[in-house]
């Protein structure tokens, strides 16, 4: 496929173009370890913390479910749905490292029935949607076992 | 319990809910009338006025107690006008009680309602990539029925909920409904009809999951001295005696609308207090604490069925029994009418859908006409505690509690 690919977002995740493998771009606390995500860039979350100094981090690229879901309706802008619209499951993934829970789509192809709370999932890039020539693009979630060919980046 | 953090509910009023599209002031204004009609007072007695904001009407959603004023007729009541999303409404009480408790003011009235679009909520206009909610809707689809499914999905798994268990509840609600007048939905369901009506965001179905709907609800509040005065010297029927208006605590480790991610947990484990299993539970609790009054107390409950499923969350969020158990008591007809704590007597948002600014305002009428023993049709027998409890987006807890 030709064309640009843009992330969506800026700054919230590494798309894996370096040959390196994509991750979420969160931010670590130099005080007091608290991660985040999307990365905090001003003051702690921790309310017994005052750091103002964060470390850029990449997220760990696997996690298990927490929770999951579909969207069977077409969300509203600015979701840009493709036409016709193709439901799409989310996902609640609970990072262990972090101990923090990310939500995100979850690659095409799969279905509710193909999920479960506790599964394994990784982080894969994949196109949100594609507008005049330029495929901008988002994490998704891609269960570990039974990875459809052809899904996600 | 002492005088000093009670205040006295003098009226309550409401327009009925349904899908108009007429201003919104329309709505609150009709409210307003009744509830000083309910506490015969006139609009000329109000010393203040708490609006709760709509933030899908333009700028006269913003200002909302300004805009009641106005629409009453200028009197120089002094205003308030406050969004808290889904807790716009106690937020509005909360600070109509503050001026009461200070000595501020004597009486207030508080004000909410709304016109709502069709459909999902969206968010607000505008290309904004520094807003989560905005951001929600754009990288992920995330509607609020995704955020209502990740908890209904969390149940099934956790606890064994069913399919039929989350329908179960709409049939309730829809049975309690049935006879209050200010209802949107007065129809009856069964399961059956509920499992069949569409899946929105698996496992919950369009029966399941709130409607968005036009509507207004208003208080007049007063010191216990005033409605002493005001009643030649009777105590008031119905009295708030608590109000909680709480934000979570760091960490809260449950993913919230509209967020992408959870706070982190690995500096600082969720304390050992009752704000360990959450922000939803911390809510009633702060109420309850403030009134000294506690759950095994209440006699009924208007929660925030935002869907069927997260109406058994709150079971036990408010105290009614412990984690896991909501099924079994819904099972065993306790939330029912009749039952020993019935929950969502008025039908809930089941039957409303919901008004935002109006709904908590709405909660808490509902709440009043029950303990004065006005709920025709679907009335608690001999009710004297209730509690209310919602959530806004953004970390807005709310729990109002009743007592006569």
């Amino acid at each position: 496929m030709a064309g640009t690919r843009m992330p969506a977002v800026e700054g919230w995740f590494t798309t894996g173009e370096d040959g390196r493998s994509p991750a979420l771009l969160g931010s670590c606390c130099e005080a007091c370890g608290t991660f985040a995500f999307p990365a905090e860039k001003s003051y702690c979350k921790n309310p017994d913390c005052s750091s103002t100094s964060f470390e850029s981090v990449e997220l760990s690229r696997r996690g298990r479910i927490w929770s999951y879901t579909d969207a069977r309706y077409q969300p509203p802008p600015p979701y840009v749905a493709a036409d016709p619209y193709v439901p799409f499951c989310l996902a609640a993934v609970e990072l262990a490292d972090e101990k923090l829970v990310v939500m995100g789509q979850v690659v095409p192809g799969i279905a509710v029935d193909d999920l479960s709370v506790g599964d394994e999932v990784e982080l894969v890039i994949d196109t949100l949607y594609s507008e005049e020539g330029c495929d901008y693009l988002v994490w998704k979630w891609r269960p570990v076992v039974g990875v459809p060919a052809g899904s996600g980046d | 319990m002492a005088d000093d953090k009670r205040v006295a509910v003098l009226g309550a009023g409401m327009h009925e809910w349904g899908k108009w599209g007429r201003p919104f002031v329309e709505y609150g204004l009709a409210a307003a009338r009744d509830a000083l009609d309910d506490a015969g007072l006139t609009w000329r007695d109000m010393q203040f006025v708490s609006g709760a904001d709509t933030i899908r009407n333009g700028y006269p959603g913003f200002v909302s107690g300004a805009t009641f004023a106005q629409a009453l007729g200028w009197t120089g009541a002094r205003v308030s006008s406050v969004y808290a999303a889904c807790a716009s409404g106690a937020v509005a009480i909360a600070n109509a009680r503050a001026q009461i408790l200070a000595g501020l003011c004597d009486v207030a009235l508080v004000v909410g309602a709304d016109t709502t679009p069709k459909g999902f909520f969206a968010p607000v206009g505008g290309d904004r990539k520094d807003d989560p909610d905005w951001l929600r809707f754009h990288l992920m689809g995330a509607t609020n029925p995704t955020y209502f499914a990740l908890y209904a999905r969390r149940r099934m798994d956790r606890f064994g909920a069913t399919e039929e268990d989350f329908a179960q509840v709409k049939v309730k609600n829809a049975r309690h409904g049935l006879a209050n007048k200010y209802a949107r939905y007065r129809k009856e369901v069964t399961v059956d009809e509920v499992l069949a009506s569409p899946m929105v965001a698996d496992p919950l179905r369009l029966l399941e999951i709130c409607a968005t709907s036009d509507g207004g609800a208003a208080l007049v509040l007063s010191s216990m001295d005033f409605a002493r005065r005001h009643s030649g010297g009777a105590a008031p029927l119905v009295t708030i005696d608590a109000v909680s208006t709480v934000t979570p605590s760091f960490p809260n480790t449950v993913i919230e609308m509209p967020n992408f991610a959870t706070d982190s947990a690995a500096a600082m484990s969720p304390s050992g207090d009752a704000t360990a299993s959450g922000f939803r539970p911390s809510i009633a609790s702060a109420a309850y604490a403030e009134a000294g009054i506690g759950p095994e107390e209440v006699n009924l409950a208007e929660v925030y069925d935002l869907s069927s499923a997260l109406e058994l969350d709150w079971y036990e969020d408010i105290g009614l029994c412990g984690e896991g158990e909501a099924e079994k008591l819904l099972r065993d007809g306790v939330t029912s009418l009749g039952g020993r704590v019935p929950v969502n007597p008025s039908g809930g948002l089941s039957c409303f859908g919901e008004a935002i600014p109006a709904q908590a305002i709405a909660q808490v009428c509902e709440c009043v006409w029950q303990l004065r023993g006005d709920a025709n049709g679907h009335q608690v027998e001999d009710a004297r505690v209730a509690v209310t409890a919602n959530q806004g987006l953004f970390g807005h807890g709310s729990s109002v509690l009743l007592s006569r």
